[in-house]
C-alpha cells in the first residue's frame, strides 16, 4: 500500500508517531503526480517550492509540539477559482491567465493556519461553467478510472487528484453539483455544505446564492474534519452563517438505526443507468437492515428546478463575470474605445460556454423578460424549499443517486449542451434551496465505473448528514481504487 | 416553440464583440436552453419573492470604522497598464 492511498486520518496517525514526515506524503504525492499528470491533467499549478516549505514547517511545528490539529501536514489540493496570494489563479479561463491574486480566500487562509500543505491548483470547467471539465481553456482533465472518459465538472481536476492520488484531500467548488457529480464519477467522496457556513470570500463567483466551496476526499470522516477546518461565520462575507455551526463528529459512528430516511421518487427512471438504480436500491436495502425507516417522498418541483437553475445561475454569472473587462487585471485585447477594449477583451478570453450562459443570464435579466425569468425561477426556489421542508417533517436526511450516470467519454456531451446540464439532475436542487448533500462511493458498474450515492440533509442539518453518510460507507465497503497506468517517460 | 432573441442588442449589453456567424450559433443554442428553461414561464408559486439568500438572510452589516484595504502597488502590479496609481484606458468615446 503507497502512501497516497493512505486517508487524512490515517495520515496524521502515522505523522504524529514519527512514522512518516509531511515531506515524504508530499513527496508521495508529488511522485503521484509526475506518474500521471500527463494521462490526466488534474492540476493546472503544482507549487512544489511552496508546498515544500509548508511541509517542513508543518514537521518543525509537530517536532515543537504545535499541533494545529488534523489537517496539519496534509497535501490539500486547491481548486483554481480559489485565489491564492501570489500564486497563478487563471479560473481555467484565458481572460485570468497570468493572474496572481493580491490576497489569500478565506479558505486558503483557514487552510495555512491548520498547517496544511498547498499542493497546487487544480483544472476545472471555465469559472466552474460545467460538469465534465471539458470547458476549462487549458484543456480537460482525464477520470483516473478510464482516461477516456471525464471526471467529471465542474471540479474535475480536484476529484482527479484525489482518486489518483496526487493530493490526500481538495477542495472544490459547488453551484448545481460541481463536488458531488464528479466525487460520485471517480469513486470518491465530496459535499456541499450548507449555503453560507464556507467563506465565498476569494472564492471566483459564479452564482453567489448557489456557490459553495466543499472537500473532496477518500472517506467521510477525513470530509467531516476538512469541512470543520474551512468553515465558520467570516466578516467578509456578507452572505456568511453567524450562528451556531452543528457538531459533525460525535454522530459519525452512531448508525442508523432509529432514523428516517427518505427516498425522492422523482430522481429515477427514465435517463438513469439500471447499474446506479441498482447500487442505490441495494444500499437503501441495507440501511433498512441497520435499522433506518425508509419512506418514499415525493418533491414534484424537482422536475422544474433544473430549468429554474439554468436561469437563475446564468443570470447571476452574467453579472459576476461583468468585472473582467480588460481594465484592472487579466487580459486586455484592443480598443478604440473602453467598450470596444472591454467587448473584444471579453470576447477574446472567455470560452463558448461561458460566453453561452452570459448571454443567457444576460437575456434572462434584461428589461421585459426579468420577471418571466429571473422572477419565475425564484419563485421555483421558494416553492421547492417549501417542498424540502415538507419531506423534512416527515423524513431525517433524504438519499438518491449523485448522477443519473457513471463517467461517459470524453466529447460524448460537448456539443449538446441541454444533455451535459441533465447530468446535474440529482444534484442541483440543493443548491437551489442551500441545503448540504454529501456523494459517498458505493460501488462499480460492469465497466469499472464508480457511482455515488447522494445523502441530503435541511440546512444546518450536517450532523444527520454525517452520520447517514458514514454507514453508507460502512455498509458498501467501497475499498477500490484506480489502477493507473504508468506513464513511460 | 423556439423563443425568438435580438442576440444583437444581448451581446452589446454583455459587452461581448461576437462575429455575425458566432452571433447565429449562440442564439440557436440560447433558443433551445431557453425553451426548456421557460417552462418555469407556467409555474404558478407565491407572488412574493423573499431574500434571494437561500436561508432568507438579510443585511448583514459592520461597525462603520476604517480598516487596511488591500496593498496598492500589488494590486496595479496586476493592471495591463496603470500610471502614477491610475488605471490607464482608452477614452470613452471616440475623438471626432
Amino acid at each position: 500500500m503507497s502512501l497516497t492511498d493512505l486517508t487524512i486520518v490515517e495520515a496524521g496517525e502515522r505523522l504524529r508517531s514519527g512514522e512518516v514526515s509531511s515531506v515524504e506524503l508530499l513527496e508521495a504525492a508529488l511522485d503521484v503526480a509526475s506518474r500521471t499528470e500527463a494521462q490526466l491533467h488534474a492540476y493546472l499549478t503544482i507549487d512544489r517550492e511552496g508546498a515544500r516549505a509548508a511541509a517542513e514547517a508543518a514537521d518543525a511545528g509537530l517536532a515543537a509540539g504545535d499541533d494545529r490539529g488534523p489537517l496539519l501536514g496534509i497535501p490539500i489540493a486547491l481548486k483554481d477559482n480559489m485565489c491564492t496570494r501570489g500564486l497563478e489563479t487563471t479560473a481555467a479561463s484565458q481572460i485570468l491567465a497570468g493572474y496572481e491574486p493580491p490576497y489569500d480566500a478565506t479558505v486558503v487562509s483557514k487552510l495555512r493556519e491548520a498547517g496544511a500543505v498547498i499542493v497546487g491548483k487544480t483544472n476545472l470547467d471555465e469559472f466552474a461553467m460545467g460538469s465534465s471539465t471539458e470547458n476549462s481553456a487549458y484543456g480537460p482533465s482525464f477520470n483516473p478510472w478510464d482516461i477516456g472518459r471525464v471526471p467529471g465538472g465542474s471540479s474535475g481536476g480536484s476529484a482527479a487528484a484525489v482518486a489518483a492520488g496526487s493530493a490526500y484531500g481538495a477542495l472544490g467548488s459547488d453551484t448545481g453539483g460541481s463536488i458531488r457529480q464528479p466525487a460520485s464519477l471517480t469513486g470518491i467522496v465530496g459535499l456541499k455544505p450548507t449555503y453560507g457556513t464556507v467563506s465565498r470570500y476569494g472564492l471566483i463567483a459564479f452564482a453567489s446564492s448557489l456557490d459553495q466551496i466543499g472537500p473532496l476526499s477518500k472517506s467521510v470522516t477525513d470530509a467531516a474534519l476538512t469541512l470543520e477546518a474551512i468553515w465558520g461565520h467570516d466578516p467578509l462575507d456578507a452572505t456568511s452563517y453567524a450562528g451556531e455551526y452543528p457538531d459533525l463528529m460525535s454522530d459519525l459512528d452512531r448508525g442508523v438505526d432509529g432514523m428516517r430516511i427518505g427516498v425522492v421518487a422523482e430522481m429515477a427512471g427514465e435517463g438513469y443507468e439500471p447499474a446506479v438504480e441498482q447500487a442505490v436500491a441495494g444500499i437503501v436495502e441495507k440501511l433498512s437492515d441497520a435499522g433506518a425507516e425508509i419512506v418514499e417522498v415525493s418533491l414534484p418541483t424537482v422536475d422544474i428546478a433544473l430549468s429554474a437553475y439554468y436561469l437563475v445561475a446564468p443570470a447571476e454569472a452574467s453579472a459576476n463575470l461583468a468585472r473582467f473587462d480588460g481594465i484592472r487585471y487579466g487580459l486586455r485585447a484592443d480598443g478604440v474605445t473602453t467598450e470596444d477594449l472591454m467587448a473584444k477583451t471579453r470576447a477574446e478570453g472567455f470560452g463558448p460556454e461561458v460566453t453561452r450562459r452570459i448571454l443567457l443570464g444576460t437575456y434572462a435579466l434584461s428589461a421585459g423578460y426579468y420577471d418571466a425569468f429571473y422572477g419565475q425561477a425564484q419563485r421555483v426556489r421558494v416553492a421547492l424549499r417549501e417542498e424540502y421542508a415538507t419531506a423534512y417533517g416527515k423524513v431525517d436526511v433524504l438519499v438518491s443517486p449523485t448522477s443519473p450516470t457513471v463517467a461517459f467519454p470524453v466529447g460524448a456531451k460537448v456539443d449538446d449542451p441541454l444533455s451535459m446540464y441533465l447530468t446535474d439532475i440529482c444534484t442541483n436542487p440543493l443548491n437551489l434551496v442551500g441545503h448540504p448533500g454529501i456523494s459517498v462511493p458505493v460501488a462499480l458498474d460492469h465497466q469499472n465505473l464508480p457511482i455515488g450515492f447522494q445523502v441530503m440533509a435541511p440546512a444546518l442539518g450536517e450532523a444527520a448528514m454525517f452520520r447517514a453518510a458514514a454507514e453508507v460507507e460502512r455498509l458498501a465497503r467501497f475499498t477500490a481504487r484506480p489502477e493507473l497506468a504508468e506513464v513511460v517517460t | 416553440m423556439p423563443i425568438d432573441i435580438d442576440i444583437a442588442h444581448v451581446a452589446r449589453l454583455a459587452r461581448l464583440a461576437l462575429s455575425d456567424a458566432e452571433l447565429e450559433v449562440y442564439k440557436s443554442q440560447l433558443g433551445d436552453i431557453l425553451d426548456h428553461a421557460a417552462r418555469v414561464q407556467s409555474f404558478e408559486g407565491e407572488p412574493q419573492i423573499d431574500s434571494a439568500h437561500p436561508l432568507g438572510f438579510v443585511n448583514a452589516f459592520r461597525e462603520d470604522e476604517t480598516r487596511p484595504s488591500l496593498d496598492r502597488a500589488e494590486i496595479l502590479a496586476q493592471a495591463p497598464a496603470s500610471e502614477n496609481g491610475y488605471f490607464v484606458v482608452p477614452p470613452a468615446m471616440e475623438e471626432q
